[in-house]
Parts: C-alpha cells; sequence; structure tokens
C-alpha cells in the first residue's frame, strides 16, 4: 500500500505543478492575447514599410459634396477622436469650404496631413517624434513625443493636433495620450492590413467615392493612372514638400 | 582704474528676506501652475490647437533672449578690452545664467510631457533647431560658469579673454538659434524671414542690458554701495544705441514682409488692424520698447537722471515683452495660408483670426521662470562675491592703468 500510494502523491504534485505554471503562463500572455485580438482585424501582412512603396491619396473635389462629412465621421470613429466644437479638440480631417472672391468659384475639400516627402514637421521636431515611415506615411511616435508643439507650427496645413486633457476609452490601435501632439496617420494598421483608409472607404460608401488611395510609385495603380491623365495640385505646392495627398478639380 | 574688490552682499536685512520671500512664492505659485497643467492638462491654459505656443513661450523667449545679452557686458571687457566694463563683468556672467535657468524652467515646464525631459536628452534630430538649441543652452550655462570661474579665480584670470571669447560666439550663435526657431517657420507669413535671427541678436543687446541696469542699481542702492555716474551714463547710452537698433531691425523686417505681395494680409494684420496685436506693436514694441528709453536716456532734461535711466531701462524690458507677445501670440493669430487667394471657412477655425486669452496658470508659470532667474541672482550675489565694493567713478576710470582685481573674503 505505501509503495503504491507514492506515485499517486508524486502525481498529484505534478499535477499542481501543471496548473501552477499554465496558470503563470497564461497570467503573462493574457495581455498580449487580447491586444492580438483586438487587432486582428487589421493584422500586418507584413514586417516593415517599405520604400517600393508610396502611399498616396487623390482627391477629386468636383466629387466631393459640402454637405458631405462621411470621411470626417468615419475618420473619428475609427481612431477615436471626438470633435465637440472646442478650438482645444481635435480634428485629424476636416472640410474646408474655399471659394474664390473674385468668381465665386467653390469648392469643398477634405484637408488632413499630407504625408509630405519633406515633411516640415519631422524636419523640426527634437526628438525625432515625428517621423516618415519608408512608404511615405507621417506618424508621431508617442512614446518620445515631448509636447514642445514646435512641429505645429511648422505644419503648413494645420494637419496636427494636441491633446490637452485626459482621454479615455482610446482605441488600441491608435495609441492617444495627453500632452502629445497627432494627426492623420492614412490609418496605417488598415494600410498595413491591405485595406485602405477608414475616410477612403466611407467616401466610397456614403460619399460620390471622390477619394483613391494607393501607391503613387506603382504605375499601374489606380492613382498613378488617374493622376497621368487628370490634373491635379498639391497644396501650397509653392513649399515644394512634395505631398503624398492630391487634389483635383482645385 | 585701480585694484577692485569685490565683496557678497550682506543679505541678513529684513528687506532683503522679505525679497527672497515674495521670489519663492512666485516660484512656488509657478511651479503650482505647472502641476496642474501637467496633471489636469493644457486645457486650463489659453492654448488651444490654433495658437499652441502661448504666454509661457513669451517669458521663456525673453528670458532666453535677454540671456544671452546679458552677457555682453562681461564680452565688452573680456573680448573687446574695455577696462570700464570689467568690475561688472561678473554680474553680467551670473545674470546671463541665472535669466536662461529661469527661461529654460518655463519652457520645459510648459511641455505637453515635461516628465520625459530626459527623452529630449537622449533623442536627437539634428535637422531640427531645436535640437541644437538643447545643445547650445545647457553648453551657453556650462560656458558662461566656466567663464565666471575664471574671472574669479585669480590663478586663471589669464585665460579670461579667451573663455570670454568662447562665450561671446556661444551667445551669438544661440541667439542666431532662437530667432531661427521663428524664422525657419515657412509655413507662416508672419515668420519665414532670415532676418530674424540677426534682429533676435539686437533684440537680446536691448533686453539683457536693461535688465542688467536695473538689477545694478537695484543691488547698489540696495547694499549703500556707491554707483558712479560714468558707469551709468556708459551702459546708457550703449542701450539708447541697442533699442535704436532693434527699431531699425523692426524696420528693415516689416518692409520686407510688406515688398512681397503675399505677406501683405498678415502684415495688416500686424500693423493696422489686429486690435491688441497691432497695440503692442506700436505702443509696446516702437513706442516702450524704443522710442521712449530713447527719449528719456537723451533728452537734455533728463539725460542726467538716474530715474529716467531707470525708467527707460524698465521701458525696454516692458516693450520687448510686448514685442515678443507680438511676435509669438500675433504671429499664430493670423490664419495659416492653405488656400492662398482663397476664402476659406471650416470647423477648424481656417481663415479666421485666432482667440488667444492667457490664463492664471500661464501668467503664474511665466512669472515664476522670471522670479526664479531673480531669486538666483538675489542668492548667488550673497553667496558669491560679484558685485564690487564701490563702482565710483574713479575706480572705474578706465584712463588708469591695467586693471587688477582682489576678492575680499567673506561677508561684510
Amino acid at each position: 500500500m505505501r509503495n503504491s500510494a507514492l506515485p499517486q502523491i508524486a502525481c498529484d504534485q505534478d499535477r499542481r505543478r501543471f496548473f501552477g505554471i499554465a496558470g503563470a503562463v497564461a497570467l503573462a500572455l493574457a495581455p498580449g492575447v487580447s491586444l492580438i485580438a483586438y487587432a486582428q482585424s487589421d493584422a500586418p501582412t507584413s514586417a516593415a514599410a517599405s520604400a517600393k512603396t508610396r502611399w498616396g491619396l487623390l482627391i477629386d473635389t468636383t466629387q466631393c459634396k459640402p454637405s458631405c462629412t462621411a470621411c470626417v465621421t468615419a475618420c473619428s470613429s475609427y481612431n477615436g477622436w471626438k470633435n465637440e466644437g472646442r478650438p482645444t479638440d481635435p480634428q485629424w480631417i476636416r472640410k474646408v469650404q474655399v471659394s474664390d472672391p473674385s468668381t465665386g468659384f467653390s469648392r469643398s475639400v477634405p484637408v488632413m496631413c499630407q504625408h509630405c516627402a519633406n515633411a516640415p514637421c519631422v524636419e523640426v521636431c527634437p526628438t525625432g517624434a515625428s517621423f516618415k515611415r519608408a512608404d511615405g506615411i507621417v506618424l508621431v511616435d508617442r512614446h518620445i513625443c515631448i509636447g514642445c508643439r514646435y512641429c505645429m507650427m511648422a505644419c503648413p496645413y494645420k494637419a496636427r493636433s494636441f491633446v490637452s486633457e485626459n482621454l479615455s476609452g482610446q482605441k488600441p490601435w491608435a495609441p492617444r495620450g495627453k500632452g502629445t501632439v497627432e494627426g492623420c496617420t492614412l490609418c496605417v494598421p488598415r494600410v498595413d492590413a491591405g485595406k485602405v483608409p477608414a475616410c477612403v472607404e466611407a467616401c466610397a460608401r456614403e460619399g460620390n467615392g471622390a477619394m483613391t488611395f494607393g501607391d503613387l510609385n506603382d504605375p499601374a495603380s489606380p492613382i498613378r493612372r488617374a493622376l497621368a491623365h487628370h490634373p491635379a495640385v498639391q497644396l501650397r505646392a509653392d513649399l515644394m514638400l512634395d505631398t503624398g495627398v492630391r487634389y483635383e478639380g482645385l | 582704474m585701480g585694484v577692485i574688490h569685490y565683496r557678497e552682499i550682506e543679505g541678513r536685512s529684513a528687506g532683503f528676506w522679505g525679497l527672497v520671500g515674495l521670489l519663492a512664492a512666485f516660484v512656488a505659485a509657478g511651479l503650482t501652475a505647472a502641476w496642474f497643467m501637467e496633471h489636469i492638462g493644457h486645457i486650463i491654459t489659453g492654448m488651444t490647437n490654433q495658437v499652441v505656443w502661448g504666454l509661457p513661450h513669451v517669458f521663456a523667449v525673453f528670458l532666453i533672449v535677454a540671456a544671452s545679452g546679458a552677457l555682453n557686458v562681461a564680452s565688452i571687457a573680456s573680448v573687446f578690452g574695455k577696462v570700464a566694463y570689467k568690475p561688472l563683468a561678473r554680474l553680467s556672467g551670473l545674470l546671463a545664467v541665472a535669466l536662461l535657468i529661469g527661461g529654460l524652467a518655463i519652457l520645459v515646464l510648459d511641455l505637453g510631457r515635461p516628465d520625459r525631459l530626459v527623452v529630449a536628452m537622449t533623442h536627437y534630430n539634428f535637422r531640427s533647431i531645436f535640437a541644437w538649441n538643447i545643445f547650445l543652452y545647457t553648453g551657453f550655462v556650462a560656458v558662461t560658469g566656466f567663464y565666471l570661474w575664471v574671472m574669479m579665480e585669480r590663478r586663471l584670470n589669464g585665460y579670461t579673454r579667451m573663455v570670454g571669447t568662447v562665450a561671446f560666439l556661444w551667445r551669438l550663435i544661440l541667439t542666431t538659434g532662437t530667432g531661427s526657431i521663428f524664422g525657419f517657420l515657412v509655413a507662416r507669413q508672419p515668420y519665414d524671414e532670415a532676418i530674424m535671427a540677426p534682429m533676435f541678436i539686437v533684440m537680446s543687446f536691448a533686453f539683457g542690458l536693461a535688465i542688467f541696469l536695473l538689477v545694478l542699481m537695484a543691488a547698489c542702492k540696495g547694499t549703500g554701495r556707491p554707483l558712479g555716474d560714468a558707469t551709468v551714463m556708459r551702459l546708457k547710452n550703449l542701450l539708447g544705441v541697442f533699442a535704436a537698433g532693434v527699431l531699425y531691425f523692426l524696420l528693415a523686417f516689416h518692409i520686407t514682409k510688406l515688398y512681397e505681395a503675399e505677406f501683405r494680409g498678415a502684415e495688416a494684420f500686424l500693423l493696422l488692424n489686429g486690435g491688441i496685436y497691432t497695440f503692442l506693436f506700436w505702443f509696446g514694441a516702437v513706442f516702450l520698447g524704443g522710442l521712449l528709453p530713447m527719449l528719456l536716456f537723451w533728452l537734455p532734461q533728463t539725460r542726467r537722471s538716474r530715474v529716467a535711466v531707470g525708467w527707460g531701462s524698465a521701458s525696454v524690458v516692458v516693450g520687448g515683452l510686448a514685442l515678443m507677445y507680438d511676435i509669438i501670440i500675433g504671429g499664430q493669430a493670423w490664419p495659416l495660408s492653405i488656400f492662398p487667394g482663397m476664402h476659406v471657412s471650416s470647423s477648424f477655425y481656417d481663415g479666421v483670426v485666432n482667440f488667444y486669452a492667457p490664463s492664471l496658470p500661464e501668467c503664474a508659470l511665466g512669472l515664476g521662470g522670471s522670479a526664479l532667474a531673480l531669486l538666483l541672482i538675489l542668492l548667488a550675489l550673497k553667496l558669491l562675491p560679484f558685485l564690487p565694493e564701490s563702482l565710483v567713478d574713479e575706480s572705474v576710470e578706465p584712463h588708469s592703468a591695467a586693471a587688477g582685481t582682489s576678492t575680499a573674503p567673506g561677508a561684510a
């Protein structure tokens, strides 16, 4: 009896140790697993951005309705920012009503970060928090942004916002934090997952399909073909910033 | 000039400790404001996504610019060999360091994430003039500190000219960097001019010397040390020339802007119909900062008056702050020109003059940093021999033989 009881006790101890280790491993992995679950829908297809690609956006202002704000709503919803009409509220994208005072010609134009090749925000940032990916997407690294706001002073397009108060309910794929600067990311998690930015998708669904997203370096891409056949301009082209966002019909 | 005797100030009177207490209270108020700004956020300030740099930057940039200018008196003595300025050189170096620390304190505490200061010290983007300024500012404190040591340590006096020259060049580069923060902003029409760098240097000459004169007169009066007319009148005349220099640069800056059609809208706003900004330019920068001091310094009725020198110097300081407010806030109040020549409107305040009103925490932070600079000066004067025992005309007369220095040990 004594001899037969020993393996039983040893077996119980092994089981307890197994469950103990399994529990510890589960506790350690849980946050990571949760994050993976959060990001599953926009999981990146490749590890690193490539300089072979230059992501860009073509906006056909002739197709953009003044009353439509689908792109703004979609951006706000996907990235989790809210504009409640205060001057301190962020606006990653906005509709600007443009009119020529001498002729009355008018357009409604979505304006966001223009993802410049020669981005002034990247040049002036003291810590390198404002940076450009190899594929041309201009981003802010929230971990090293010190909140000096020099990028906001330097941006010709007023594309950046400063977070002036505590936030809650941020989206895991769009990190935001008090005291740092933020702006359009071209929905980089979606782009890395092979999708188009939220504004482009909303414009196609609810608007007139005025936005075309694609690779400016690829001669076969729809955006490149459209740019080859229709006149398009860069905002403040005189600054020679080589913007990734182009406008048709202005 | 005979031997210069330097001595610490006594610093035991009720007036001294009262002043220390008052300045410490302002510093405490500034720190409290910074604490609230960090914990609640910049929402409690008047700053917005339109006007991103507010009153703290006005004080900070003013103090940083004044800091480099305050070193001029020492530079004139060490680099250009004017012995009449030599007794004032230590005080000049002290002011430079203290004003810079006060300005930097404001700048750092106004960051969105002041807790990440170590990030700014470990991550550098060398295409950014801001990153260069981090080196220029900290380096200035180190170089000027070393310069003070060389001036105060008799065995090292022989290196004064060499170290003083390095400090002088450093301060010129530093203020070039500060002016370039704005001059490099090509997207904003009120800035975007290379002349802003030399303009800031001349501004620094005026602001720094005005503060130097005020501190010198106050320190001598407060400690009962004689201050001769020759010193005051020499510095006063120099300040008048610097004030005129600022006016000249403002004229050149705005005429250049007015010549270019694309800037005329912004110029009309700042110079003609910008409300508070137009007022601050003409009454603050031009009248208080330039014309009034020149009148006080050189009109026959007031040219020999110490009171007029004091008021004229204070006027340069107030006018300088007004000019800084005009440049920093006024420059942001004018909207960006994203669609040149077009009328624009949006939910993000495109096309409209941006509103800004400074809040109490911003005032507290700005005044707190200024008080910190003055507190550092006051305590340093008590701890180390920065101030000569006497500045009567005979002791600083430049026609005498070569100057010597001696330091009386211990406080009186």
